[in-house]
C-alpha cells in the first residue's frame, strides 16, 4: 500500500480513509484523533474523540463539557485497530499529554508527530524516537538559525534580570498551555522559591497541572495585588497580554518573553520584548534534523512552519521528502498579534 | 567576550536610558580591567582596527554550511551578522578540548595586529569558541556596525557611575585617555589620582547648539544672551601648548577632535600663543570672507601646494577661548570667556586670527532684523557668509556635547537640513554613468536605537565637479547594491552629509518617514561634518507644524522628483 493510501492531506486535516478519521481535523469530523491539546489541533465539535486523558482533559477545560460527542481515552503504547489501520500513541513531549501517532497497515508505519520537542520538559514525558517508514515532522523552526539552548540558562537570565532590577516587576508573557508551566518548574528548579503570579487566563490550565502532579510551588493570582507588592516578582500571563492594558497594573515592568521566536531580534523588537527568553516547545533545527535521521524512515512529509528549508535538507540527505499543504495550524490560542507566529 | 556580548545583547532590548545605565554600570563593576576597558572603548567608538567587510563574513558562512539554507535564513532573519551568529555550526570538536572561549581583550588586541589575510582564519576560530550571543557580538564588532543605541556620553556615564563621578568630568580627561583605561578605571574606584592630561596640546570635546524654533522664544529672555554671527566656514579647534621642553606645539581639530593641521600649515604659525581658541575657518580675500564654495577647495587635500594656500588664504574667525596657557576657562560662564578672548586675540595681533564680533540687541524683534539683515546689522560687506546667528547664555560654561538651553542656533532659511547619504542611483542620459540621484535620510530614534529613515531624493543642485565627487564616494563606500541602486554607507561616523535645500514639507502616508519634501535639491556637500550631527526627523516634524499654520502657496513639484 502506498503511504498516500494511509494518510492523505484533505481540507479537513490529515485523513485515514482505511482507518476512517482525521489527525487533528480543522473542522467538525465525524472521528478525530488528537495529538495535543493546542488549541490548533484540538478543536471541539468533533463527532467521536480519540487522545489521551490529558488531552481530552484539557478539550474539556478549554471548550465545555460538551465539546464532542464521543471520547475515548488511550495511553502512550496502548495500540488500537480502526478500521483497517492500527494507532499507536507515543510520547511527543512537546507539552503535557502530547503524542506522536503511529498508523500501520499492513507492513507500512507512518507516524504523524504533530507537535514535538527532543529537548528535557519537567512537565511533560520525553520524547519517544519511534521507527516508522514514513515521518510527518513540523517545521515551526525549520531554519538552522533556530537553535535553541539550555532552557535552564534562559531561566538564568531571568533571575539574574530580576536580581539586577529588584523594584521592578517581570511580567514573562508563556502560552497558557504548556510553556509557562514549563517556565515555572525550571524557575523551582533554579532554586527560586518566591510565590509566583499568573494572569487570570492562566489559572484553570496551571491548577490542572498540579492536579496531575505536577510540582509548581506557590502560585497567586495577579489579579487584586497592590502595584507596589508586586516589585521583584514575577507573573506568567498569556503573551498577548504582555502589551496591554493589564500591564498598567505593575511597576515599571520588565517584559519577557519565552519563546523560540525569541531566537531572531527582529522578532523580539517587533514585539517590544525587553527580555528575550529562548525557551521552546518544538523542536529546533538541530532536533528536527536528528530526529528525522533517528526515525530511519525515507519518506519525510513536512507540515506547518519553514518547510522549504527542512525539504531542502532532507533532499541533501538522500531522503524523499516533500510539504505537506495543511492549512489551519500554527496559530495557537488565537492570541497571538503577529502574522505567521505559532505557539512556540 | 561572552559577557562582553550578554551586555550588549541586554542593551539592544533595553529602551530605557537608567536602565541601560544600570545594565552599564553593572557590567563595569563586575568584569575587571582590561576587559571592561575595551568594552568602553567599544561603546564609545575608540577602538581603531580595519572593520571585516560583510563580503568576508559570507565567504566564510558558505564555506561551512549549505547554500540554499543560509539564503533562506538570511531572508528570514534579515541581518548578515546575527544569521551567520546563529546558523554557524558547532565546532567539531570533543567537548573536554575546546579551547576556552576568546576574552574581549584578545579579540581586539589580535585585531589590531592582525593581517588581512590571516583575518578569516582567526574569525572562524573564534566563531568556534563563542556561543551565539558571543558570535553575534563578534561580528558586530569586526565590522565595525555595532548599532545598539548607546552613544558614547552615555557609556561615559555609567563608568562615571562606578566612582559617583559627574561624567563631565570624564569628558574634560578624556581625549588624553585611551584604552583600555586603566588610569581612569583606577581613579574611578578611588585607587589612584584624577588622570591628567599630558597632551601639550589636546583637543576639548567641542559644545554645540540646538537648532531655536519660533515657540522657544517666549521662554527666553533676551538680557540672558550674547548673540553673534553663525559664519559658514568650518568649525574648529585650534589649540597651541608648551611640551615638557617649553616649546609650542599647535594643532589644528575638526569638531569631532580629528587632527587636520597637516591641511592648513599656513595657519600654524598664528598659534603662538598658549591656548585653545573655538572658532570658524574662513578663506579670506582682501579682507572679504568667502563663500563656503570657495572654502571647499582646501579640503580634503592630500598635498597642500604654495599655490593653494595663496589662492586661498586661510583664516581662522574666533568665537570662544577654552583655555588660556595654563589656565583651563571651560568652567567660567562664557561672557567672561568672551572677555578672556578679546584680551587673548589683541594680544596676539595676528591678521590671520580675529574676532567674531558680537551682534547688539535689545529685544528679539531686533534680532529678527538683525539675521534678516545681516549687512546692515554690522556683518557688512562679509554678509552673505552669514549663515544666521547664535545665541549664547552668557552664564553657560563651556560644556561637551549639545547641552539643552545654553546655546542657540538660528539659520537664515529655515528650509535646510543637513541629511545623510543613504542610496544612489545612476542618472539617465548623459548621467547614466553617474550615480547621480541621491535618496538621503535624517536620524531619529527607533526601538533600536539612533537610525536613519529617508525623507527624500534629490538630483541637482550640484555642480559638475561636486557630481564627480559624490560618485567617487558612492563607488567607493557601497555596502549593497539591488540592481541600479547602489547602498552607500550611511553610520554616525561613516557616510556623506549633504545640505539639502527645499520649498516646503507635507505629510506623506507614502513615506516611512511620514513627511515628503517638495523642491529638494543639494545645496552643497558637507565633507566635514560627520553624519551623526546631520539633522534630525524631529527638527522636519517641527518645519511642518509651523508650514500647516501658514497657508502657503502649494508648489506644483511633488517631493519625489521623479
Amino acid at each position: 500500500m502506498r503511504p498516500q493510501d494511509i494518510l492523505l492531506p484533505t481540507a479537513d486535516g490529515l485523513c485515514c480513509k482505511p482507518g476512517g478519521f482525521h489527525i487533528d481535523p480543522v473542522r467538525p469530523v465525524a472521528r478525530a484523533v488528537i495529538t495535543h491539546g493546542h488549541s490548533d489541533h484540538a478543536r471541539a465539535g468533533h463527532g467521536a474523540v480519540l487522545a489521551t486523558q490529558e488531552t481530552l482533559d484539557m478539550m474539556r477545560l478549554r471548550h465545555g463539557e460538551n465539546f464532542a460527542g464521543s471520547t475515548q481515552a488511550i495511553s502512550y503504547g496502548e495500540e488500537i485497530r480502526l478500521g483497517d489501520v492500527k494507532v499507536k500513541f507515543h510520547p511527543a513531549g512537546h507539552v503535557l499529554g502530547s503524542a506522536q501517532i503511529a498508523v500501520t497497515s499492513k507492513d507500512t508505519c507512518i507516524v504523524a508527530s504533530g507537535d514535538y520537542k527532543d529537548a528535557p520538559d519537567p512537565t511533560c514525558v520525553p520524547f519517544e524516537l519511534v521507527p516508522c517508514d514514513v515521518f510527518i515532522t513540523e517545521a515551526t523552526f525549520g531554519l538552522p538559525v533556530f537553535r535553541h539552548g539550555d532552557a535552564a540558562d534562559e531561566v538564568k537570565k531571568l533571575l539574574a534580570s530580576v536580581a539586577l532590577f529588584p523594584e521592578r516587576a517581570h511580567l514573562v508573557g508563556a502560552y497558557s498551555l504548556g510553556k509557562a508551566q514549563r517556565v515555572i518548574a525550571l524557575l523551582r528548579r533554579a532554586g527560586y522559591d518566591a510565590p509566583i503570579y499568573l494572569h487570570g487566563a492562566m489559572e484553570a490550565i496551571t491548577h490542572y497541572y498540579q492536579s496531575r502532579g505536577i510540582a509548581l510551588g506557590e502560585l497567586r493570582p495577579a489579579l487584586g495585588v497592590k502595584k507596589a507588592a508586586l516589585s521583584g516578582t514575577i507573573t506568567l500571563a498569556p503573551p498577548s497580554a504582555t502589551a496591554d492594558l493589564w500591564t498598567r497594573r505593575f511597576p515599571d515592568p520588565v517584559t519577557a518573553f519565552a519563546s523560540g521566536w525569541m531566537r531572531v531580534r527582529a522578532r523580539a523588537r517587533q514585539r517590544g520584548i525587553e527580555l528575550p527568553l529562548v525557551i521552546s516547545d518544538h523542536a529546533d533545527w538541530d532536533g528536527l534534523t536528528a530526529t528525522i535521521a533517528a526515525t530511519g524512515a525515507g519518506e519525510i512529509w513536512v507540515t506547518h512552519g519553514q518547510e522549504d528549508a527542512l525539504v531542502h535538507w532532507c533532499k541533501t540527505q538522500g531522503l524523499r521528502a516533500r510539504p505537506l499543504d495543511l492549512v489551519g495550524y500554527g496559530e495557537e490560542e488565537s492570541e497571538t498579534p503577529i502574522q505567521g507566529e505559532a505557539e512556540a | 567576550m561572552n559577557r562582553f556580548a550578554e551586555l550588549l545583547d541586554r542593551l539592544a532590548y533595553e529602551p530605557g536610558r537608567n536602565n541601560k545605565l544600570r545594565l552599564l554600570s553593572g557590567y563595569f563593576r563586575e568584569v575587571g580591567d582590561p576587559d571592561r576597558g575595551y568594552a568602553l572603548a567599544a561603546l564609545t567608538g575608540a577602538l581603531s582596527f580595519k572593520h571585516a567587510k560583510p563580503a568576508l563574513i559570507r565567504d566564510l558562512i558558505a564555506s561551512r554550511t549549505d547554500e540554499v539554507l543560509f539564503g533562506l535564513s538570511y531572508d528570514y532573519v534579515g541581518d548578515l551578522s546575527e544569521t551567520v551568529a546563529l546558523m554557524w555550526p558547532k565546532a567539531a570538536m570533543a567537548a573536554h578540548n575546546n579551547p576556552p572561549p576568546p576574552t574581549l581583550t584578545e579579540v581586539v588586541t589580535t585585531l589590531r595586529t592582525l593581517g588581512k589575510t590571516e583575518l578569516p582564519k582567526q574569525l572562524a576560530r573564534w566563531l568556534d569558541e563563542l556561543d551565539e550571543t558571543g558570535r553575534w557580538a563578534l561580528l558586530k564588532l569586526v565590522t565595525g556596525a555595532m548599532r545598539i543605541g548607546i552613544s558614547a556620553r552615555l557609556a561615559k556615564t555609567a563608568a562615571a557611575a562606578l566612582g559617583d563621578k559627574d561624567p563631565h568630568e570624564i569628558e574634560l580627561i578624556w581625549p588624553g585617555l585611551s584604552p583600555p583605561y586603566l588610569d581612569l578605571f583606577a581613579w574611578l574606584e578611588g585607587r589612584s589620582q584624577k588622570p591628567v592630561n599630558r597632551d601639550p596640546a589636546p583637543f576639548r570635546p567641542v559644545m554645540l547648539a540646538h537648532a531655536i524654533e519660533d515657540s522657544d522664544f517666549q521662554s527666553l529672555d533676551p538680557a540672558d544672551y550674547i548673540a553673534e554671527w553663525k559664519w559658514d566656514g568650518i568649525r574648529v579647534q585650534a589649540v597651541a601648548g608648551r611640551d615638557d621642553s617649553g616649546h609650542i606645539t599647535a594643532r589644528l581639530y575638526s569638531r569631532t577632535g580629528e587632527d587636520i593641521t597637516g591641511s592648513f600649515p599656513d595657519l600654524v604659525p598664528s598659534l603662538r600663543l598658549p591656548g585653545a581658541i573655538d572658532g570658524e575657518l574662513l578663506i579670506l580675500r582682501e579682507g572679504r570672507v568667502q563663500s563656503f564654495n570657495v572654502l571647499q577647495q582646501r579640503l580634503n587635500r592630500k598635498v597642500v601646494s604654495p599655490k593653494l594656500i595663496k589662492e586661498f588664504p586661510i583664516h581662522l574667525r574666533a568665537y570662544d577661548l577654552l583655555g588660556d596657557d595654563e589656565n583651563d576657562l571651560r568652567e567660567l560662564p562664557f561672557a567672561e570667556r568672551r572677555e578672556h578672548l578679546e584680551r587673548f586675540i589683541g594680544k596676539l595681533g595676528d591678521s590671520r586670527i580675529d574676532l567674531s564680533p558680537t551682534v547688539p540687541f535689545a529685544s528679539w524683534d531686533a534680532l529678527t532684523a538683525a539675521r534678516a539683515d545681516p549687512a546692515s546689522a554690522g556683518a557688512g560687506e562679509d554678509a552673505d557668509a552669514v549663515e544666521g546667528v547664535m545665541l549664547k547664555r552668557r552664564d553657560a560654561p563651556y560644556l561637551p556635547g549639545r547641552p539643552k538651553g545654553q546655546w542657540w542656533k538660528w539659520k537664515r532659511d529655515p528650509h535646510i537640513i543637513d541629511a545623510v547619504l543613504m542610496y544612489a542611483q545612476r542618472g539617465h542620459g548623459k548621467r547614466s554613468s553617474y550615480y547621480s540621484d541621491y535618496t538621503f535620510g535624517v536620524w531619529t530614534e527607533t526601538e533600536t536605537g539612533e537610525e536613519l529613515v529617508p525623507v527624500g531624493k534629490a538630483y541637482f543642485g550640484f555642480t559638475d565637479e561636486e557630481l564627480l565627487q559624490i560618485d567617487r564616494f558612492v563607488r567607493r563606500n557601497t555596502t549593497e547594491k539591488f540592481g541600479p541602486v547602489r547602498h552607500v554607507v550611511h553610520e554616525g561616523d561613516k557616510g556623506l552629509v549633504l545640505e539639502v535645500a527645499f520649498e516646503g514639507l507635507q505629510r506623506s502616508p507614502r513615506h516611512k518617514s511620514g513627511v515628503a519634501m517638495r523642491f529638494p535639491r543639494i545645496n552643497r556637500l558637507r565633507w566635514d561634518k560627520p553624519p551623526r550631527e546631520a539633522d534630525r526627523l524631529e527638527t522636519l516634524e517641527k518645519m511642518l507644524k509651523e508650514d500647516e499654520s501658514l497657508p502657503t502657496i502649494k508648489v506644483a513639484a511633488s517631493a519625489d522628483g521623479h
